[in-house]
């Protein structure tokens, strides 16, 4: 998903695989006609637009071969091994910059390359709860969820490419590499700084609250027509509960003393929940945040994935690209969050089938003649 | 002394005028070596006033979430409203490279401060503008809060438990995944900037910075038609044809264990089954498993029901931290459910040197923060100064301009800083 931002705006990426030791994401659900295979599955396409993909048997003794002109042409490594695997292949920093000086690695692992802990294997399933998002999700009178899925997966990337992008402009003003460590734990954690400081400062252990915002009420998520329709509405002050009142046609709700301020309303707030539940329950989803919105304040469906797609919001942003992709056919990427005015983003490219590109990479990017390609080819390398 | 890639940016001056919802770019840029200037309204920013506090002092001087994402910057106050005000601000980016906002869209145009005049003060600068749903379109004037942009995003649906309201992480996630996405995209604008001399403006959607978190979820309605649910403990979006538990009860706490299958997780399952067996624990219908065989995208919810009861029985026997302990040792891939004490506690953060002392001089103390998010080389970039006060820089940065401090004293007393 880092070099994906990379891939995005016109980076040349080679993503390099093994067709005998696939990667998980190859084996992970969804996947076409929900039958799977390596090729079939959206979730390793969706992150891979935009790259060329090569097979490679890292293991095979004549692999060198290969990856040496690969170091030879990049600018960057990218690598997301358990640490110590790339110097077993003979390709950790210092072996890379033998070849390229000044080249730009990117390591990215759970809890990053040194420590006590740095090999034990791990993926953002396990390191959600690791990083303290388990615990702060959920209700209080619940065992803790966690938010959907391997969600510290989704912060290293973009601080990832960000640390990527500044040893570019690092290299092209002083003609240096570097090496990049990034602990997807150090990361996740970066997203909780005020909670640890709670901690470090106050002695506080932060609990999850359900939906409740200290600075807030009413604030939640409440049920809609339909079924399990909702509709988050969050209100911080008064004048918008005013508002939210005469959206609700009940204006004598605005002059009881028991919600005229926020500090009441978070007195109050089960009940104050429960009589906002009395009034979306009538109302579809769309339309409840549709009159709220009218009036001022913060609202949004709780969308599904359905939904997202569909959303006319992210139809308008093009955020959505088609790409047919060699065996899953044609289905939806992403593009990234945010558009640039001279260089957006173009996705042109459905992710690869396990060594789609081998040819095209060796031997028109590479430079590895044909001859040498087929006697490598023979011999197992692109396994 | 050469420049060293961790303060790579220290060329780069940036104007950071956001609000919650920026607040983690210009913190980026700023641990990267940028002249970060957070520009507040005269008062301070209205963030100040978000818990939680210093010793739960409620003071704008003392918020942990100004703190923690102000750092590394210097601030100054500023009146865009008045024409002074937008004056000055003008004056300041002659000077500037970045300017990162999150006005409502059309907001800072309507001040003569959009896209095309700043350009047109200074042809290179980037202006990076973060709103919830991006400068143009059906919603782009619609009101979000972090919660409502998780809702929007897709996240909350799938998250919490399946009898009860889609439910949002108890600490705002949305604000920062729109930081992160504009500091991505303000170092991609950096790099072309490098290469050609020319700045452009960088739209950020925080709802579509929720969108990129949902990972495979999203996919299964795309290619299968599936709405995905939330699971509470259960793993969702690997199987439909069965809840596999991801969240155990243990003694003092929680673990996260999800049974996988095949080769991935064959070693780490039999080595689970033998700790059990080890202690007289073992099960009949775990001992004769093929775990290499075991497909979780196949298996029924009763073949999950026979494995998760034993395991569920030796976990409640045990404390996290043995479990932890014992998983490291034995190869499982286990782990704790943390809560913040036991994170600062971790012995990998700690060889990490993840923590770090930083002193506030108006409190007289070194209050300890998670440190910088990367390394290079092996050394994280610091926190060299902690976040600032209201208005602390307005002598340095003004003067830069020549304005002395009698300037300053009546632009203060007339609103204009």
């Amino acid at each position: 998903m880092t070099i994906k931002h990379l891939a995005d705006h016109g980076a040349e990426v080679i993503h390099i695989e093994s067709a005998t030791r696939p990667e998980l994401l190859r084996v992970t659900p969804p996947f076409r006609d929900r039958k799977p295979g390596l090729n079939r599955s959206a979730y390793n396409a969706c992150l891979n637009n935009n790259k060329y993909g090569l097979s490679l048997d890292m293991n095979h003794p004549r692999a060198g071969e290969v990856l040496r002109r690969l170091i030879d042409w990049a600018d960057i490594v990218a690598e997301s091994f358990a640490p110590g695997t790339m110097a077993r292949w003979g390709m950790a920093y210092e072996d890379l910059v033998k070849i390229k000086p000044d080249i730009i690695m990117y390591s990215t692992s759970q809890q990053g390359q040194t420590g006590p802990r740095a090999k034990i294997a791990a993926y953002g399933t396990q390191l959600v709860s690791l990083s303290g998002f388990t615990q702060l999700t959920g209700w209080p009178d619940r065992e803790p969820t966690g938010p959907y899925g391997p969600y510290t997966d989704t912060i290293a990337p973009p601080l990832g490419a960000v640390a990527i992008m500044a040893a570019l402009i690092y290299r092209h003003r002083t003609g240096k590499g570097t090496h990049i460590d990034l602990s997807q734990l150090e990361a996740g954690i970066f997203f909780l700084s005020p909670v640890m400081l709670d901690y470090t400062v106050n002695k506080r252990i932060t609990q999850r609250e359900g939906n409740r915002c200290p600075h807030g009420a009413p604030h939640g998520v409440y049920p809609c027509r339909g079924n399990d329709r909702w509709c988050a509405i969050a209100v911080f002050s008064n004048e918008e509960w005013q508002r939210l009142c005469q959206v609700m046609g009940q204006p004598e709700l605005a002059q009881d003393p028991r919600f005229s301020t926020l500090l009441q309303r978070k007195k109050t707030e089960e009940e104050l929940d429960h009589i906002i539940s009395e009034w979306t329950s009538s109302l579809a989803a769309e339309k409840c945040m549709y009159l709220l919105q009218q009036a001022g304040i913060a609202a949004g469906v709780a969308q599904t994935n359905q939904d997202v797609q569909n959303d006319p919001q992210l139809a308008h942003r093009h955020f959505f690209w088609e790409l047919d992709h060699a065996e899953i056919g044609k289905h939806s990427y992403e593009a990234p969050p945010f558009k640039l005015s001279k260089t957006p983003a173009e996705l042109n490219k459905a992710g690869p089938c396990v060594g789609e590109d081998t040819e095209y990479v060796c031997t028109k990017m590479l430079g590895i003649p044909d001859e040498l390609f087929v006697e490598l080819l023979l011999q197992g390398v692109f396994e | 002394m050469g420049e060293k890639v961790n303060s790579t940016l220290s060329p780069y001056r940036v104007l950071d005028l956001t609000d919650e919802k920026g607040f983690l770019a210009g913190r980026i840029l700023a641990d990267l070596g940028a002249d970060v200037i957070k520009v507040e309204r005269p008062g301070g920013n209205p963030t100040r006033n978000i818990g939680p506090f210093y010793h739960d002092i409620p003071d704008p001087e003392r918020s942990f979430f100004w703190f923690a994402y102000n750092t590394n910057k210097r601030g100054i106050t500023l009146n865009l409203e008045c024409n002074e005000g937008r004056e000055l601000f003008r004056r300041l980016v002659g000077t500037t490279d970045i300017v990162i906002e999150s006005c409502a869209p059309g907001y800072m145009k309507s001040l003569g401060l959009g896209y095309d005049d700043l350009s047109r003060l200074k042809t290179d600068v980037i202006l990076t503008s973060i709103t919830p749903f991006g400068q143009t379109g059906p919603y782009c004037d619609f009101k979000a809060s972090d919660l409502t942009a998780w809702c929007m995003g897709g996240m909350a649906y799938i998250s919490g438990e399946p009898e009860r309201a889609p439910v949002r992480v108890s600490f705002p996630q949305s604000y920062l995944h729109a930081g992160a996405a504009a500091a991505t995209g303000i170092l991609v604008a950096l790099y072309y900037r490098e290469l050609t001399g020319e700045g452009q403006w960088v739209d950020v959607s925080m709802q579509e910075a929720v969108v990129r978190t949902l990972m495979n979820a999203r996919m299964f309605w795309d290619l299968n038609g599936i709405v995905l649910k939330r699971a509470g403990v259960f793993r969702t979006g690997l199987s439909t044809a069965a809840n596999q538990r991801l969240i155990w009860r243990c003694r003092d706490g929680y673990v996260n264990f999800p049974i996988f299958g095949g080769a991935q997780g064959a070693p780490t399952n039999a080595a689970l089954v033998r700790w059990m067996e080890e202690e007289g624990m073992g099960d009949e219908y775990l001992g004769r498993m093929n775990w290499e065989k075991f497909d979780m995208g196949e298996a029924t919810q009763e073949q999950f029901d026979c494995l998760e009861h034993p395991i569920s029985r030796f976990f409640e026997r045990h404390t996290v931290g043995e479990l932890y302990q014992g998983s490291i040792e034995r190869g499982i891939m286990l782990y704790p459910v943390y809560s913040a004490k036991e994170i600062y506690q971790d012995i990998q953060l700690k060889a990490r040197e993840f923590w770090e002392g930083v002193y506030h001089p108006e409190l007289d103390e070194r209050l300890i923060y998670p440190g910088s998010f990367v390394q290079f080389l092996g050394e994280r970039p610091k926190i060299y100064r902690r976040a600032p006060l209201i208005g602390e820089h307005n002598e340095e940065v003004y003067g830069e301009l020549g304005f002395s401090r009698e300037d300053l004293v009546i632009r203060k007393e007339t609103g204009i800083i």
